[in-house]
């Protein structure tokens, strides 16, 4: 009998990315399989990062609010509320009501557009080509009014600290109406598209189990959370911007896989546009921007406050040391700590899985790396 | 030790009651509570409040560098109860010449890559790490950006040399 061969060592190390289309970015996943099985992945990131923190360090606070942008790309307008109010928290200011209305209703339709891509693209990966037509058409009406608004359409830096540079245009609310009018059944018709689809349920429907308990350990948060039974948004937890002033539930799931994470995410867009045509109706009159002096300079101390950005929970921990730029800037980017759970939901599963697994985590690298 | 802002939190009251000599110093700062804990006490602390106090999610890790003074570095942990929805910050002073304190990954396990960033910005390690490598530079990268002696374009360029 001859002795074990090489042959019955049956691991293989794979490389996936960092130029690879599944990755949604310059992700760079290494698996370790037996034959179709997957024994572990380990990411290696850094393959975006521009040192936004210490860039923070060198620029004025008002200076540095475009940066923030640049981090999650497909959700600016969150990143952008993120920094406001953690700069407006050091300054002990607070956006007047009329600021606070708009600010909810660019980020619930900059909600809306961060779930339309991020649905497009999953579904492209996983072999569904139609649905990135759809929610194409549906985002260029959401940039369309960014555009109008602020004449930016993805980095849009839409709000200032203290409130807002640029009143509501002509014809702003009856153009955000007539996207949530028209915006409805066509979330049906992805769903007609999507959620009974066999195809789609074969590929989804237990994959990339993550529980409530694991989620807890890896300090995910966001959809992926709320997939997995646990009913936590920040929006209802720790309201910010005034939006405990509007009626929407939290949509939650109990299985926290794949699939729970798609449809957690579909059920959102629904109650972002609950919110927006609540927003839209009672915006109050007033100013648009609270006292702050031209050069901000907040006094010595520290803010942590986070949000709830399309992906998780966005944080802002700002040290001030009274002079005009931040002593030191900390992002806790919420899709950073989302992708450190990938080997857990992908470890035992299929190697044709791990596509699915990573476009469901909805990663933007551009946050990740910073 | 301010016995006003102790009264307020109840998880500052718990861990005062349980290891009397944790806490250095407590401050509250725009309504946040921010406990400076001993080194010696972190892991032990953090157990406490993870297990007893239903901390169940660790936020977040970061660092602020104080150069020149010493002790130089404040390690951050932002700690959060979904279901008492309280939030908490404890920080950790770390001197320059012994920039090390003990690992909280087999506490929570997000606490691995925050842990590798503040590694690999500040230079601060952490025992009993399992994988404390480089995670967003490379890794024959020299240096750690984020400390403030650090030059925005680097050790190894410099503005001078250009016509």
């Amino acid at each position: 009998m001859p002795e074990a061969t090489f042959l019955d060592a049956n691991e293989l190390i794979l490389n996936m990315g960092p130029q690879h289309p599944s990755t949604h970015g310059v992700l760079r996943v290494i698996l370790k399989l037996d034959g179709e099985k997957i024994l572990g992945t380990e990411c290696v990131i850094g393959y975006l990062h521009r040192g936004v923190e210490k860039i923070g360090e060198n620029r004025t606070y008002a200076m540095f609010a475009p940066y923030v942008d640049r981090m999650d790309y497909v959700a600016a307008v969150s990143n952008g509320l993120g920094y406001c109010l953690a700069v407006e928290k050091l300054l002990n200011v607070e956006a007047p009501p009329r600021a606070q209305a708009v600010r909810v209703i660019l980020t619930e339709l900059n909600r809306i557009a961060s779930h339309l891509l991020w649905l497009g693209t999953h579904a492209l990966d996983i072999g569904a080509i139609t649905p990135l037509f759809y929610v194409m058409r549906e985002r260029e009406e959401i940039l369309n009014i960014f555009e109008a608004y602020c004449g930016a359409r993805l980095t849009t830096h839409a709000f200032r600290i203290g409130g807002l540079q640029y009143e509501v245009y002509e014809g702003m609310e009856k153009q955000v109406k007539a996207f949530c009018k028209m915006f409805l059944p066509r979330v049906d018709e992805y769903e007609e598209l999507l959620t009974e689809n066999r195809i789609w349920k074969d590929r989804l429907v237990g994959v990339g189990v993550l529980t409530a308990e694991q989620c807890k350990q890896y300090g995910v948060t966001g959809p992926m959370l709320r997939a997995a039974g646990v009913k936590w948004d920040i929006r209802k937890a720790q309201p910010y911007s005034g939006y405990e002033k509007y009626d929407f539930e939290i949509p939650t799931r109990t299985n926290g896989d794949t699939y729970d994470r798609y449809i957690v995410r579909i059920q959102e867009m629904r109650q972002s546009v609950r919110m927006i045509e609540q927003a839209v109706d009672d915006i109050p009159e007033g100013p648009i921007m609270a006292k702050v002096g031209k050069v901000i300079k907040p006094p010595v101390g520290e803010a942590y406050v986070s949000i709830e950005a399309p992906k998780g929970e966005l944080g802002y921990f700002i040290v001030s040391d009274g002079s005009t730029q931040p002593y030191r800037v900390r992002v806790r980017p919420p899709s950073f700590v989302n992708l450190q759970a990938l080997d857990t939901m992908a470890r035992g599963g299929l190697v044709a899985d791990i596509v699915a697994i990573i476009g469901t985590i909805d990663i933007v690298l551009g946050e990740i790396d910073r | 030790m301010n016995a006003q802002v102790a009264e307020s939190s109840p998880a500052v009251q718990a861990i005062e009651a349980r290891f009397p000599d944790a806490i250095l110093e407590l401050r509250t700062d725009r309504g946040q509570m921010i406990v400076y804990l001993a080194p010696a006490s972190l892991v032990e602390v953090c157990r406490f409040l993870k297990n007893g106090q239903q901390f169940e999610r660790l936020a977040g890790i970061t660092a602020v560098d104080w150069y020149p003074l010493d002790p130089r570095f404040e390690v951050v942990y932002l700690l959060h109860s979904i279901s008492r929805q309280l939030r908490l910050r404890l920080k950790c002073r770390v001197a320059e010449q012994d920039a090390e304190l003990d690992s909280l990954t087999a506490l929570w396990r997000s606490a691995n890559w925050y842990e590798r960033e503040v590694f690999d910005l500040f230079g601060i390690r952490f025992r009993g790490h399992p994988n404390l490598r480089r995670i967003m530079l490379p890794e024959d990268w020299e240096g750690h950006p984020l400390r403030k002696d650090y030059p925005v374009h680097g050790f190894k360029y410099s503005y001078k040399d250009e016509p």
